[in-house]
This record gives structure tokens, C-alpha cells and sequence, in this order.
């Protein structure tokens, strides 16, 4: 997608500005989201066509209000304007402010512009200006800034061509800082600064030597002088006080002269609809509905799609099967590949309504009001009230819920965040549970309307939650805290929320699941798909044993064939696997069989129901639940000569699967979120310990 | 009336005095907490914390303990 001759243009911008709704007026469908090197923030690029053949490279810079960082998200803008050498360096820089805050997004201006890189300022919402009483001179503004304004109204597409040609003649454009801060903040001292620094701007050697981190394009003379004045902490402290308070003056007196506000037309909508959000009953209450009808349509409107995609790649493998001529390859394809494909795709409905409904809530603004409503809850528990998001997505997937914790700003309260999301009850599990709760709980009604197995279900979600808080507040108590953690969250407007960015955005998240997760979901259902159908000696002469035992003989052909699978099966590499670590799940209640059902769920906790289908013989054509059901209803213990799944186990099994850690792919975003090992095997071998440590208690207080 | 936002009531109103940036983080000032604004506390949060201010056009919400850290005079 890269054109080599393309203007490299940066979008920079604070949060709710209407940025995205820029970004997707000017590339359209032209967009790809990658990520950026060693980190998963995601990096959103797109191509804008200009006129005369021209086009322009886009990144979409994540949102923020300074160019000094707060959050990881934060840190990649500040680093793509910052290193010079880099690829993503722009040519030219589109800060986008609203209308409504322009003096806090004029802010974020007046830094970018003192870069000296070429900077046009975006002042978008112009359609709500009237409505606003808001009167704007813009061209006393251009004159007063000497730089590049437009007004645009992405909303109403009105702007966007005049922005495109702007983009085009960036040449033209001054890279004269906005804000002379030498002068108002010690003369001598950034005197001294440019003289250490003669090539660069004076505010971007500020910039490098008020960080904590060193950036690639320097040299080590550059970074020794640096560090140099890093010593000075207090002073630099001081400075950066002394900068902000002075850009903010500046641009007071600007908009002074350019910016009215008739008051009178100020609408109050945002404090009537606080004051009910935000009650101290009703805010709960109204959160509670909207978690319910998130939860009610995963489960409800996803049933439907979730059904077809599983029917259409059991058939997909049955068809490849008999199509292709009999041999590894077409087993391969059949029983790894086309599996392993649709244990990814099979998570799309679920994850696509769960993306919509957060992207609704973000774009309207109640989203800041519920982390406004529950920050007090969540410190409790080691958190910030920013963690309620990826605690919510975590229902659906723990990996997006992951990424999305890279928003909240205190590393201690991210980490948490990370470390406890897996514990909530993902997707993933629910084909587990929904087997072992038909298996084993009676479907009978309690007070003759909520039904007993529902209940069940309802708890273990409740299990899900309970142990991700108590595991918080525990970790809160154990991990000792770096960085300083504070809390600042815009309030915005409320707004309804646009459609087009709505659908861009669950589009872009769900690809990114499909191929982040994906890959690594693949890869293993391919390699458990060879333990599985490889084995030593005894597994390639199976047929010829299993043949000479004379109780096979009488078996009806069909029979024959199920029974051969099983048996082949136990003699493969996995099933052996199942049988050595037998001594250690038995306590658990469990025989080698759930063994290998638990060996294969640990790439994916939902290849656990078709693990047991293939252990008990259940054919693929016939993929009935009642079927595997019954097969693992019939199923006896062969040491008791009792039920294998009885109460007991079914509620070891359940508990099991509450806690343990069981998805690579997790693991593999875990380590990459958090640069780290540590954590993620920390994770596996905790949530691992507790998970067997609570089967093994109710498995030995039921029986 | 000196004072901090932290003691402010729903509605109330005052001028910022003084910042440092020991106890404030410098993103709060850059959202426009700086000396000499009003600022107005529109909210507080059901379980007492956080606080809801308006403060230079922008809206926010802030903790408590870092509201405590704001001085003010009351108008």
C-alpha cells in the first residue's frame, strides 16, 4: 500500500475532535491497520488521492492533548515527530481541533507547530458553530498564528477538498514556531540549549531533553549533553510549567481577538443528561440495563451467524474430504487447516456486536461517564475506572480487551488490568460450559421461571468477574508501584455517534482479531491436528491390532469405524500425552481421555468439545450436540464402574475452566503488551496453581 | 476564601491560585487547570470521588486527592 512518492502527512489531534471521522473522509476504504514495531498499538495509515495524481500517505496519530505523553498510546505520537530517521516521519502535520474546545486543542497546536515541520490546523465541527453561538474570524486567526487554517465539517464533508489541496502545496507552507518560549522562560538558559543543539529547532531539543527516553535519531555527543541537562530536574520541572502557562496566554490573547461565544445559546443537554448518567442510583442502574442488553445480544444475536459458520466448515471439511484423493495432504486440509480456520471465524459474530456496542458508547461520550461512575469502584481492586472497558470486551475475547487497556495511563493499573482480564468469562469458554451444564445440572426451574442451568451459567459468570476483582485487589496489595498513577478524563459532549466511524472502527478491530489471534490459533490446531493422527510404532499399526480383538469383529461397519477412531486416538502422540499426565488429573476426578481434551484445550479452551467428540467416537457428519451429549452421558469411569461425568467432575471440570489460563494466543498478547515474560508466565502458572487447587477442592467436597 | 476543589460544593465556583507540578501532573495543567481560571465543581461521583469540574472551557474529572492539591479562592 506504500507509495514511494506519496506526501507522508501525520493527523494528530485530542480525543473526541472528529479526528477519525477526518481520517475516514480522506482515504475512504483506503485504509490498513498495522502495528507499529515491538509494540500492538495500532497504527492506522491510509491513502488520500489529490489532485494532480497525487497522493498522500496518512497516519492517524492516536489521540491525545499534548505532545508530552501520558499513556503508551500517547508515546507513539510523540515518537513519530520526534525521530527524524524514522519511516513514518511526516512531510506534513494536520493537527484537527474542535470548535467547541479550541483553546485546549490550540494547546496541542502551538506545540506541534514549534517542531518546524510544515503544520496545517483543522478546525472541524464547523456545522455546530451556529447552533453554538460561536462566531470565528478565521482569517484573523491565519494572520495571527501565520499559519494554515481550515474550517471543515466532516460530518457534512464540507472542507475536506479544500484540506486535500492544502495538503498538496504543503511546500508553501512556514515552519516558524508558534510560541517564542525562550524568551518568556529564561532567555540565557535556552540560549544555551540552542547553542548545544545548532542544527535542530529550539522546541524539539526541549522536547528530547524533557523526556524520560532517548530517541533513535540522535547521536551519542547529542545524548551525553542530554543527559547533561536531565540533571536538572527541578529546573526543567519548572520550565515546563512556565511553557504551558505561557502557550496558554498566548492563545488566550489570540482568541480574544478572533473567538465569540454567544452564552445564551450554550445548550444544556450535557447537564441534563449528566445529572441522570451520572445519579448515584439511576447511573448504576442505567449502566447495569445497557451491560445486560450488551451481554443478551453477544449471546442472542450471534447464536444465529455462529451456527451457520460452524455448519459451513463442517461441511467445507467434509466436502474437501471426499473431493480430494485420500492421503496426508487432504487430511491435513480437512481435519487441520479448514478446522483450525473456523475456530477463528467462528468468533467474529460475537466479537463484531461486542465492538459495535463499545464503539457506540465511546462515540457518544457515556463511555468517560462510566469510567467517572466506577473509578472509585476499581481502585478497590488495584484499577482505575478506565479498566471497566476491557473488563467488558474481555466477555467476548480476551485479546482485544488487552489491547484496549493501553489507554490507562498508570502502569501499575494497566498491568492489573491485563493480568486479570483473562479470568472473565470469554466466549471461548462458553461451548465448555454449555456441554458440562447440559451434562450435569438438571433442567428444572427455579421458582418456576429462571431456569436452573441458565443460573448456572449466570454464576460462573459472576465466578468470572469475582476472581478477576479479588485477584486485583490481591495484586494491588503485592505489586509495588513504579510510576505515579493519576487520573484525568475528559468529559465530552455528548454526540450520536456517526455511523461511518461506528462500522470503520468494528470493521478494523475485527480484522485485527482475525489476524493477530488468528495466526497463532491456526498454527496450533495444525500441530495438534499431527499429534493427533501421528504416533509411534503402535499408533501405525493400530488397524491391523485394533482388527485382531476379537470383540470388534461383531461391529457393525459404522460402529467399526467410530470405535477404530478412538482407539487410534489413544495409541497417537497426543493421546499418549493424555495418558502420562493421567496421575496428576486424577485427582481432579478426571481420566486420561479429559486429559487429552485439557492438552488440546490449552491452545483454545473451545477445542475442548470437539477433542471430547472425537474421543467418544462421535462421527463429524453428525456434530449433534445431543449426540456428544449422550456419548459423554454414557461414558463410564472404568475404575468406579460409576458415571465419568457425574456431578462432581462436571463441577471440577467447570471450576477448571473458570480459572485456568488456557490460550496461547492470550499469552502471546500479554507478553507483547507488557514486554515481558514475566507476566505472561506468571499468569499461566498462577491462574494454573488456583484452577487445580479449586478443582481438586470441589472435586474432593462433592464426591 | 482559601481553599482546594476538594472542597468545593455542587455548583460553587473559584479562581486557581497557585500550581506546582511536585503534586500535579503536568496533562492536567495542559488541559487548562492553570492559575488565574475558574473553575466550577459540576459533580461529584456517587461514591464521593471522583470529581466532575469545569475548568477554561474544558470539562474533567479529577480525583480527589488531586483536587485537594488545587488551591483556590472562592468567589
Amino acid at each position: 500500500m506504500s507509495d514511494l512518492g506519496a506526501i507522508k502527512v501525520a493527523l494528530v489531534g485530542n480525543p473526541n475532535t472528529g479526528k477519525t471521522s477526518i481520517f475516514n473522509e480522506l482515504t475512504g476504504l483506503n485504509q490498513k491497520v498495522g502495528n507499529y514495531p515491538g509494540i500492538t498499538v495500532e497504527k492506522k495509515v491510509g491513502i488520500a488521492h489529490l489532485a494532480k495524481g497525487k497522493n498522500a500517505n496518512i497516519i492517524d496519530l492516536p489521540g491525545t492533548y499534548s505532545i508530552n505523553p501520558n499513556s503508551l498510546d500517547e508515546n507513539i505520537v510523540l515518537n513519530t515527530l520526534l525521530n527524524t530517521g524514522h519511516n513514518d516521519f511526516p512531510e506534513v502535520i494536520v493537527v484537527v481541533a474542535d470548535i467547541e474546545n479550541i483553546k485546549r486543542n490550540l494547546l496541542l497546536f502551538s506545540q506541534v507547530k514549534d517542531l518546524g515541520i510544515p503544520t496545517i490546523l483543522v478546525i472541524n465541527m464547523a456545522d455546530v458553530m451556529k447552533k453554538r453561538g460561536i462566531k470565528l474570524d478565521v482569517d484573523l486567526l491565519k494572520k495571527e498564528m501565520d499559519a494554515e487554517v481550515i474550517l471543515v465539517s466532516a460530518r457534512k464533508r464540507h472542507g475536506i477538498e479544500v484540506l486535500k489541496n492544502a495538503i498538496l502545496n504543503y511546500k508553501k507552507l512556514n515552519t516558524k514556531p508558534l510560541a517564542n518560549i525562550s524568551d518568556k522562560i529564561d532567555g540565557a538558559y535556552f540560549k544555551q540549549i540552542k547553542e548545544s543543539f545548532p542544527n535542530l529547532p529550539l522546541y524539539r531539543s526541549w522536547l528530547y531533553i524533557t523526556q524520560a527516553e532517548n530517541f533513535d535519531s540522535l547521536d551519542k555527543a547529542q545524548i551525553e549533553s542530554i543527559n547533561n541537562y536531565r540533571k536538572e530536574k527541578e529546573k526543567l520541572k519548572k520550565y515546563k510549567l512556565k511553557e504551558t502557562i505561557y502557550r496558554y496566554q498566548q492563545i488566550n490573547n489570540i482568541l480574544k481577538k478572533t473567538y465569540h461565544v454567544d452564552a445564551g445559546k450554550a445548550t444544556d443537554l450535557r447537564s441534563k443528561l449528566d445529572k441522570v448518567l451520572t445519579h448515584r442510583i439511576f447511573g448504576y442502574v442505567i449502566f447495569a440495563l445497557i451491560l445486560m442488553l450488551i451481554f443478551q445480544s453477544i449471546f442472542d444475536w450471534a447464536t444465529l451467524p455462529m451456527d451457520l459458520i460452524d455448519e459451513f466448515f463442517a461441511n467445507l471439511s467434509a466436502m474437501t474430504k471426499e473431493g480430494l484423493p485420500p492421503g496426508m495432504f487432504t487430511d491435513l486440509i480437512s481435519e487441520g487447516v479448514i478446522p483450525g480456520v473456523g475456530g477463528i471465524v467462528i468468533f467474529i459474530p460475537q466479537i463484531a456486536i461486542l465492538f459495535l456496542f463499545v464503539a457506540i458508547l465511546e462515540e457518544t461520550g457515556y463511555m468517560s461517564r462510566v469510567v467517572f461512575l466506577m473509578d472509585k469502584v476499581m481502585r478497590r481492586f488495584g484499577m482505575s475506572g478506565k479498566s471497566v472497558v476491557p473488563l467488558i470486551s474481555g466477555t467476548a475475547c480476551a485479546i482485544p480487551a488487552i489491547m484496549a487497556a493501553r489507554n490507562i495511563s498508570g502502569w501499575k493499573d494497566r498491568l492489573i488490568t491485563i493480568l486479570v482480564v483473562p479470568f472473565t468469562t470469554c466466549s471461548a469458554r462458553l461451548p465448555v460450559y454449555a456441554i458440562i451444564i447440559a451434562l450435569i445440572i438438571p433442567q428444572e426451574r427455579v421458582f418456576g421461571i429462571f431456569s436452573l442451568q441458565g443460573l448456572t451459567l449466570l454464576a460462573l459468570y459472576f465466578l468470572g468477574f469475582g476472581s478477576a476483582l479479588v485477584s486485583g485487589y490481591l495484586l494491588h496489595h503485592v505489586l509495588k508501584d513504579k510510576s505515579k498513577s493519576f487520573f484525568v478524563i475528559e468529559m465530552p459532549n455528548y454526540k450520536i455517534p456517526s455511523l461511518k466511524n461506528v462500522i470503520y472502527t468494528v470493521i478494523e478491530k475485527t480484522k485485527a482479531f482475525v489476524f493477530g489471534a488468528g495466526k497463532i490459533i491456526l498454527a496450533i490446531s495444525i500441530i495438534l491436528w499431527f499429534l493427533a493422527s501421528n504416533g509411534p510404532s503402535d499408533f501405525n499399526n493400530s488397524e491391523e491390532i485394533f482388527s485382531s480383538h476379537a470383540e470388534n469383529i461383531d461391529l457393525s461397519k459404522e460402529e467399526y469405524d467410530k470405535q477404530l477412531a478412538s482407539y487410534k486416538l489413544e495409541q497417537s502422540y497426543i493421546g499418549i500425552m493424555g495418558k502420562s499426565i493421567e496421575p496428576a488429573i486424577k485427582p481432579l476426578g478426571y481420566d486420561w481421555k479429559i486429559g487429552i481434551a485439557l492438552i488440546s484445550s490449552f491452545a483454545a479452551r473451545e477445542v475442548f468439545v470437539g477433542t471430547l467428540a472425537t474421543i467418544y467416537s462421535v462421527g463429524n457428519d453428525d456434530e449433534d450436540n445431543t449426540t456428544i451429549k449422550q456419548r459423554m452421558g454414557a461414558e463410564i469411569n472404568q475404575e468406579t464402574g460409576e458415571k465419568l461425568f457425574n456431578f462432581p467432575v462436571g463441577m471440577s471440570l467447570l471450576v477448571f475452566y473458570a480459572f485456568a489460563m488456557q490460550c496461547i494466543s492470550t499469552l502471546a498478547i500479554v507478553k507483547r503488551e507488557t514486554n515481558s515474560w514475566k507476566w505472561p508466565i506468571l499468569q499461566l502458572l498462577g491462574m494454573g496453581a488456583l484452577a487445580y487447587l479449586a478443582a481438586f477442592i470441589t472435586y474432593s467436597t462433592l464426591i | 476564601m482559601n481553599t482546594t476543589i476538594a472542597n468545593l460544593a455542587v455548583g460553587e465556583q473559584g479562581v486557581i491560585k497557585e500550581i506546582s507540578l511536585d503534586s500535579i501532573p503536568l496533562a492536567l495543567l495542559e488541559m487548562g487547570c492553570l492559575p488565574g481560571e475558574d473553575v466550577e465543581l459540576l459533580q461529584i461521583a456517587p461514591l464521593s470521588d471522583p470529581l466532575y469540574i469545569r475548568v477554561n472551557g474544558s470539562h474533567l474529572a479529577i480525583r480527589k486527592s488531586t483536587a485537594s492539591q488545587i488551591l483556590i479562592t472562592k468567589k
